[in-house]
């Protein structure tokens, strides 16, 4: 949270003026601002809303109503199970119970080391390959509930992104 | 045409998923290290997701061979047998594409598209590029007759003709409602304002449908050509994709495409040399299946929260920023080109009466080939369920075809020599939808389906309307006390009672059609509400809730580890004795199970 205070404002700025022109910019700019600070902070969405002369309101408004925002800090890595229906038919539930019992957290938390969060995404549109898993932008597809763990492991030292 | 050998690498979403990035590069190292020369290229999805990853190898003269299922290990080995030999291994070949010479002892191949049981019965326009161009590559779409429909429009048609063309076709919205596709075009044509937009809906949020991914990252151009003779048609100048999010190749080859049809002068000022300009830009979601609504959806481009709002005005008259919008589904425009370039005629000869043309369908669920189909309408829903796709896997029996996704409904067996078109699948309670098929067999529970997709409609509920937020609430309620074992007898008729209350009288598409999925298991499958309320039983075995776990007593040794590991005691019996589970105490927490060695224990319902 301490983050917070040296929150870096030439971004915003940097963000701000690449989108300015444009109608109907808010959610690209806050689509950049989550890629550079992980999530959206408050104090950065309050430096926005001065620079767009828009009420405050409206901007958290729009980031609560997309689940694509978050206002909480993020893991490194982003767990999303698909809760689609092609994976519920194909035994999903199995793999979130592994999951869960894996990182001892519950669907929309974060791991207390800050190494995953675990979400859950409506359909990655790899049905033909259900039940599947994306972390980060990986997609694992034909999972079974034993192959979890090992996946997992892959990300937990340090970089992931070999597959 | 090529004299090099070339190799093609399904590089979709679900082939890069299925490992397609190493098969790839382990094909590259084999050639490297081989001195091969042969031109290594990447193609999107041709659809037959069950075989991913899928490698075509061709040599100069010869078909076009079409490996499946192939593996990092393996793939060097086919690549040189092929290229070096001209050995092709049985065990990956799935069949050949076009014509050449081949050795006699390779004779008995089957044609992939006419021969293999999965292509037979399709009919691929909007599909056909997919599978076979370079989706990052415009020469390779151009060489397809691409963009030539568009020149053919700005440079011999008037907007007015254009606009009889698509309406004599008899194409309709393939986003779900079916709207006649020129009338809109029409609509948005004699709309009067300075300025006008072409917007196309690429959200699909209907979880289990993937066709306009898809052809997205197979085949971008052939949406965009779409869109340039929309805009051409209404007098729009300047066109939106609205891309969900979730699909960041689908995005990023959509921007690459947009670059290069803009070098070309396919996009842009003055196309043709023409005075029609058009201009494209992609736009994204941020996660929100209401934005797949048109209102709602326009409402998100504009930067706002995306809430439907009541139509009329339709987008046609007011739509983004105000102004006349052209909007349609990914799909619709695809077919655009094709119903120019082969004429209107030729198209409405497929079909049915009322539905012309084909559909994409994503086959997922317990079939034994998921993928992506492209049927004429029409067709049976038996034809797809056990031609196209192959029957229920491990040779299960059927129980229900859920078509539309969350807005749609459960069809029953006996309903299964529908055709596919629009009216039909309506009439059945079901709906067309984007095109999800979602196969269920007899592991299927009924209601946990209902209440699966109600909780999904139920979250994205906007919450502008009180029906659709309240309503969906309380019926979601109802079913998860009735999974729970927990059901009351007069349930049934207060979900009833309340879907057609919501249906009725919600403000968007989202809550008029969210009840779907519960009214028709619930007029196909009443029995397994009562099955559940009445019985408390889940035949299916999926409701855990209704189940219990039973030691068999032929199997079980009495070795005692179920009976030390119960975190609550409910097993109990003697050393070396069969060993028995009190129901009333059990947790139902499944630890017995993962300490039997003897695999004596199992949920029974
Ligand atoms: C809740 C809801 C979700 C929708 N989702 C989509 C979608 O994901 N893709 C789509 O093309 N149309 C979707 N539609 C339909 C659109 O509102 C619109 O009718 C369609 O895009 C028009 O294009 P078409 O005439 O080419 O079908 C949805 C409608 C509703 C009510
Ligand atoms: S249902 Fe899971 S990827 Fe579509």
């Amino acid at each position: 949270m301490k983050a917070e205070n040296d929150l870096n404002y030439a971004a915003i700025d940097n963000i701000y003026d690449t989108w300015k022109s444009q109608k109907g910019a808010l959610i690209p700019m806050l689509q950049e601002m989550q890629e550079e600070f992980g999530y959206l902070p408050r104090t950065a969405l309050e430096y926005l809303a001065k620079k767009l002369h828009q009420p405050i309101s409206q901007i958290y408004g729009v980031c609560t109503f997309y689940s694509q925002f978050h206002l909480k800090p993020r893991g490194k890595h982003i767990i999303r199970v698909c809760q689609g229906t092609a994976c519920h038919v194909r035994g999903i539930a199995k793999i979130a119970t592994a999951l869960e019992e894996e990182l001892e957290v519950p669907v929309g938390d974060t791991t207390e080391d800050l190494l995953f969060t675990y979400e859950s995404v409506a359909c990655v549109g790899c049905c033909g390959l259900a039940p599947v898993m994306m972390i980060d932008d990986v997609t694992y597809g034909r999972l079974n509930a034993a192959a979890v763990p090992d996946i997992l492991k892959k990300y937990e030292g340090g970089e992931g992104n070999d597959s | 045409m090529t004299a090099k050998p070339k190799i093609v690498v399904g590089l979709g979403t679900c082939g890069i998923a299925a490992g397609g990035r190493e098969i790839y590069n382990a094909i590259e190292k084999a050639l490297t290290e081989n001195n091969i020369d042969a031109e290594l290229t990447q193609t999107g999805c041709i659809g037959a997701c069950e075989n991913e990853v899928l490698v075509d190898i061709a040599k100069p003269g010869q078909p076009r061979i079409s490996y499946g299922k192939v593996t990092e290990e393996k793939i060097g080995e086919v690549v040189t047998n092929h290229l070096l030999h001209d050995k092709i291994d049985r065990e990956f070949a799935l069949g050949k594409i076009g014509e050449g010479e081949l050795s006699a002892e390779y004779d008995d191949l089957p044609y992939f598209f006419t021969d293999l049981p999965f292509y037979e019965k399709q009919v691929r326009l909007c599909l056909r590029n997919c599978g076979f161009i370079n989706p990052e590559k415009i020469d390779e779409y151009v060489e397809r007759d691409g963009y030539q429909a568009l020149k053919q429009v700005i440079t011999e048609m008037k907007p007015e003709e254009v606009v009889e063309v698509i309406k004599s076709s008899g194409l309709r919205g393939r986003g779900g409602g079916g709207f006649s596709t020129g009338m809109k075009w029409q609509f948005t044509m004699n709309a009067v304002g300075d300025k006008k937009y072409v917007v196309c809906n690429a959200d699909e949020g209907d979880p289990g449908a993937f066709m306009d991914r898809s052809i997205l990252e197979g085949d971008p151009h052939s949406v965009m050509e779409g869109m340039a003779i929309a805009g051409y048609a209404v007098g729009a100048d300047e066109g939106y994709i609205y891309c969900r999010a979730e699909y960041p190749l689908a995005v990023n080859r959509l921007k690459m495409a947009i670059e290069q049809a803009k070098e070309k002068n396919f996009l842009g000022d003055n196309i043709f040399g023409t005075d029609f300009s058009f201009n494209l830009k992609v736009k994204e979601g941020a996660g929100a299946f209401v934005c797949g609504e048109e209102t709602a959806l326009l409402m998100s481009i504009e930067g706002k929260r995306g809430m439907p709002r009541p139509r009329p005005p339709f987008p046609a008259n007011e739509g983004l920023f105000g102004k006349p919008t052209c909007l349609n589904n990914v799909e619709t425009f695809a077919n655009v080109p094709v119903v120019i370039l082969d004429g209107p005629e030729k198209f409405a000869s497929i079909g049915t009466e009322g539905s012309k043309g084909t559909k994409v369908f994503a086959l997922t669920g317990s079939i034994n080939r998921t993928g992506l189909a492209e049927v004429p309408m029409g067709i049976t829903l038996e034809e797809v369920v056990y031609d196209v796709a192959g029957g229920i896997i491990d040779d299960g029996k059927f129980k229900a075809v859920q078509a539309g996704g969350p807005s749609g409904g459960c069809i029953p067996e006996d309903l299964l020599h529908l055709p596919i078109d629009y009216d039909s699948l309506t009439e059945a309670g079901a709906m067309m939808g984007s095109g999800g098929l979602v196969v269920m067999g007899e592991d299927t529970c009924m209601v946990d389906i209902a209440r699966y997709f109600l909780s999904f409609t139920q979250i994205e509920s906007c919450g502008k309307c009180t029906p659709c937020r309240e309503g969906t609430k309380r019926m979601l309620e109802i079913l998860e006390r009735i999974v729970a074992g927990e059901g009351k007898p007069d349930d049934i008729e207060k979900l009833k009672t309340l879907g057609e209350a919501i249906s009725a009288t919600a403000l968007c598409g989202l809550g008029q059609t969210a009840p779907n999925p519960v009214l028709t298991t619930l007029r196909y499958f009443q029995e397994e509400y009562e099955q559940h309320i009445f019985d408390k039983r889940c035949v299916a075995g999926i409701c855990v809730d209704l189940m219990f776990y039973l030691i068999d007593a032929e199997l079980c040794n009495g070795c005692g580890r179920c009976r030390k590991a119960c975190p609550v005691s409910a097993i109990s019996g003697d050393k070396k004795e069969v060993h028995v589970i009190d129901k009333e105490t059990c947790i139902k927490c499944g630890v017995c199970v993962e300490k039997c060695k003897q695999e004596a224990i199992s949920l029974q319902s």
